[in-house]
């Protein structure tokens, strides 16, 4: 068992907590990911880590509530256990030798685009932000983004704050004027990436997406999790969670994240049902 | 000594009827009562050169444990067993008996031969029934193993070396111990209550099992070797990455790996009313491959409810490697095979879901370097299959997370673990076994390869210290 440190929640639908898992915590970094299961039937999902503490031998996770468990893990409590955590892996973000990085995150996937933010930024890289948000009411980790990176662009779908649009926009524009990036790194929706990586495609810039497929065991065994770069085969659990983003199959991906949907849609209506009659 | 039992043929064995069972996730075989283990007992010659042990890996004293068997005395057979098994009652009910001991018995030349499997797993399932308590601690030795996977070559390992002293941990990357005996093989072929005994029993030894650890990922084996002051360590990692065709539309919605079908349903318990893990409750579902697994898998989609299950294996059916009773029982169930059969593209509907299979008809060539003939495609042969899911049953290959942390691992082209003939790797103290080493193969190989590396492990540890 594994116990809920710290809880908080970033917004509406959007919560932080910390998980007292001391292996994972020595070992972690960013870009890599963790497996949990709320409780004895639950499933296994997998959640990029959002960063970690050695000293309280803590990992944080960042996630949105989405479906039947997320919903119930939402529910726990600070100070309450979860069954199952185990990580870290993937593999982690390869930031050595990276100058000049753009980190385009996307909703709660700006949650994990902060770590690898944080590491290049201390690893004396200079880190371009372009987070983007449905509306301001969302917009999550904004002063830590400030922290680490040299220059921040925010944008909102309705333009509540920030600038109205996607963060195909800002990104375009500093390509347009000639910025330098070594490389662009990209975490959020899928059809975000797709675009993201598009866009710098025109600029021949190097991009990477981190991944966040159906996944069961997280180590390669069920092949769950496997999607076409390059017209090749490959598991985002052991050969990512990060590639190429010119050769991801992105329409592809989509499909297959949907697989599951109208099983998560029920569950989740099942789950909300069990809850009004507990309450 | 009771008189022999000279029926040509083996006591049949309690079975649930396949009209019922395809629809339920019950163990099918309902294992022989006490008078039936009697009757079946007696029909062993008890022959002198004794050639059904020679079939067996781990070398039981088999004509030893069934007179014992024949004379009523059912917990002294377990005791044979026990000397030289550390999971009869899994090995009773999973081992391709056919193609081992019964394989050799003298009694299989005229007639069927003694029913060995059955009677192994009669007697472990009467010892696991009434034993009340566990055996005792062993006094320990003070030195610390660890072993790298809870699968059968790591549960053997650690069984051993526990009755020997040792202060064992099982690193099990899963959130449940057991490996493929919990993530792949069904309920209704080895109910997992047997494994989660097998389980209690290694724990009462002392073992300590930490789950959730992903070695490799967590914890390194340098780490457990220098840091955690383990002084050997086992691998059994298994050979669990499941390989694909490569074929156009294999990554659509609905196309599985049998590992990711099997182990949504066993490890995950996709099957069960309350269950959250979510898995495709197809209509009509192909399975790809001939081996236990795509047994495993098309029976199990019978029992989700499918309406037709063809298993296409691109061999004839003499060449299905799978156990004969698992393809009898698979037939049995209404499943059907196509055979000399290959997949060449999966096609789709509008919404990227699986809805046809197209295949080629084979036939069968020149005999390759393995003694087995290759089959060729036979022009102008296409046809297209009805499905709506797809089973990807075609083999696996050994996970890479070891070999790709673990500095100084010797590993072949493939990714099997190099070892000698103790298990011993590239790496002093690290040992390996089962299908890490081997490639995907058997239950009973992996728990003797575990029990091999043991007694080695414990030499070397004797003559270090």
């Amino acid at each position: 068992m594994y116990q809920i440190i710290k809880k908080r929640a970033l917004n509406s639908t959007v919560t932080l907590m910390e998980i007292h898992a001391p292996y994972v915590a020595a070992k972690a970094k960013a870009g890599q990911f963790i497996i949990l299961r709320v409780d004895e039937d639950g499933e296994r999902i997998p959640l990029t880590v959002a960063g970690c503490n050695v000293e309280m031998g803590s990992v944080t996770i960042i996630f949105q509530v989405v479906g039947a468990t997320t919903m119930s893990l939402n529910e726990k409590a600070e100070g309450e256990y979860i069954q199952d955590f185990v990580g870290p892996l993937g593999n982690a973000t390869a930031i050595d030798g990276l100058k000049e990085v753009a980190v385009v995150g996307g909703g709660v996937g700006c949650a994990i685009a902060l770590p690898v933010a944080r590491a290049l930024h201390e690893n004396g890289c200079k880190v371009v932000g372009i987070i983007g948000f449905r509306s301001r009411d969302l917009v999550i980790l904004e002063e830590e983004f400030r922290a680490y990176c040299d220059e921040l662009y925010i944008v909102t779908d309705d333009g509540s704050y920030g600038e109205k649009g996607n963060v195909c926009l800002p990104l375009e524009r500093l390509l347009k004027e000639g910025k330098h990036f070594d490389e662009v790194i990209t975490i959020g929706p899928l059809i975000m990436m797709k675009y993201v990586s598009l866009t710098t495609k025109q600029y021949n810039v190097k991009t990477v997406a981190s991944m966040n497929p159906v996944m069961i065991d997280g180590t390669g065994m069920c092949g769950g999790c496997r999607l076409t770069v390059g017209g090749e085969t490959k598991f985002a659990c052991v050969d990512g969670p990060e590639f190429d983003a010119h050769l991801i199959d992105f329409d592809e991906a989509i499909k297959r994240s949907r697989i599951y949907q109208d099983f998560e849609r029920h569950a989740r209506e099942e789950h909300c049902n069990l809850y009004k009659k507990k309450v | 000594m009771s008189k022999i039992n000279l029926n040509p043929k083996k006591c049949a064995m309690p079975t649930q009827d396949p009209t019922v069972r395809r629809r339920n996730f019950d163990e099918v075989t309902l294992g022989y009562t006490e008078e039936l283990a009697v009757e079946e007992a007696r029909r062993c010659l008890n022959c002198k050169n004794k050639p059904c042990v020679e079939g067996c890996p781990v070398k039981i004293r088999i004509p030893e444990f069934i007179s014992l068997v024949a004379e009523g005395e059912f917990e002294k057979a377990y005791q044979v067993l026990q000397e030289s098994t550390s999971l009869p009652a899994v090995c009773g009910r999973v081992c391709p008996q056919e193609n081992q001991c019964e394989g050799k018995c003298t009694r299989g030349i005229k007639g069927e031969p003694v029913a060995i499997g059955r009677l192994e797993r009669f007697v472990a399932d009467f010892h696991n029934e009434r034993q009340t308590e566990f055996v005792n601690k062993v006094c320990p030795n003070g030195h610390k193993v660890a072993v790298v996977g809870s699968g059968p070559a790591g549960l053997a390992c650690a069984g051993d070396l526990a009755k020997l002293g040792y202060q064992v941990t099982v690193f099990e990357a899963l959130h449940v111990a057991g490996g493929v005996l919990v993530y792949g093989i069904p309920e209704f072929r080895l109910p997992k209550a047997i494994v989660a005994k097998e389980i209690e029993h290694l724990e009462a030894l002392g073992v300590k099992i930490e789950r959730n650890v992903v070695i490799g990922q967590t914890l390194t084996v340098q780490e457990l070797k220098e840091n955690l002051g383990f002084e050997a360590v086992f691998l059994g990692s298994g050979a669990g990455l499941p390989r694909f065709m490569g074929i156009k539309g294999e990554n659509a919605e609905g196309v599985y790996s049998a590992n990711e079908y099997l182990t949504r349903n066993n490890l995950m318990k996709a099957y069960k009313p309350n269950g959250k893990t979510p898995i495709l409750h197809a209509k009509n579902v192909a399975v790809v491959g001939g081996g236990n697994v795509a047994m495993d898998a098309a029976r199990t989609a019978m029992r989700l409810g499918a309406e037709t299950v063809t298993v296409v294996y691109r061999r004839g059916k003499e060449e299905l490697p799978a156990r004969k009773e698992e393809v009898e029982h698979a037939e049995e169930e209404g499943i059907a095979f196509r055979f000399l059969t290959n997949p060449v593209e999966i096609l789709t509907d509008d919404n990227g879901r699986a809805c046809k299979m197209k295949c080629v008809e084979m036939q069968l060539g020149e005999a390759d370097a393995s003694g087995r003939r290759t089959p060729c495609v036979k022009e102008g042969s296409e046809f297209l299959l009805d499905v709506d899911c797809v089973i990807m049953s075609l083999g696996t290959s050994p996970n890479p997370l070891l070999r790709r942390t673990t500095d100084g691992l010797a590993t072949t082209r493939r990714g099997e673990i190099i070892t000698d003939e103790n298990g011993l790797t590239s790496i002093e103290g690290v040992y390996a076994g089962g299908d890490a080493v081997t490639g995907a193969a058997t239950v009973i190989l992996a728990m003797g390869a575990g029990k091999n590396a043991a007694k080695a492990i414990d030499e070397y540890l004797q003559n270090k210290n």
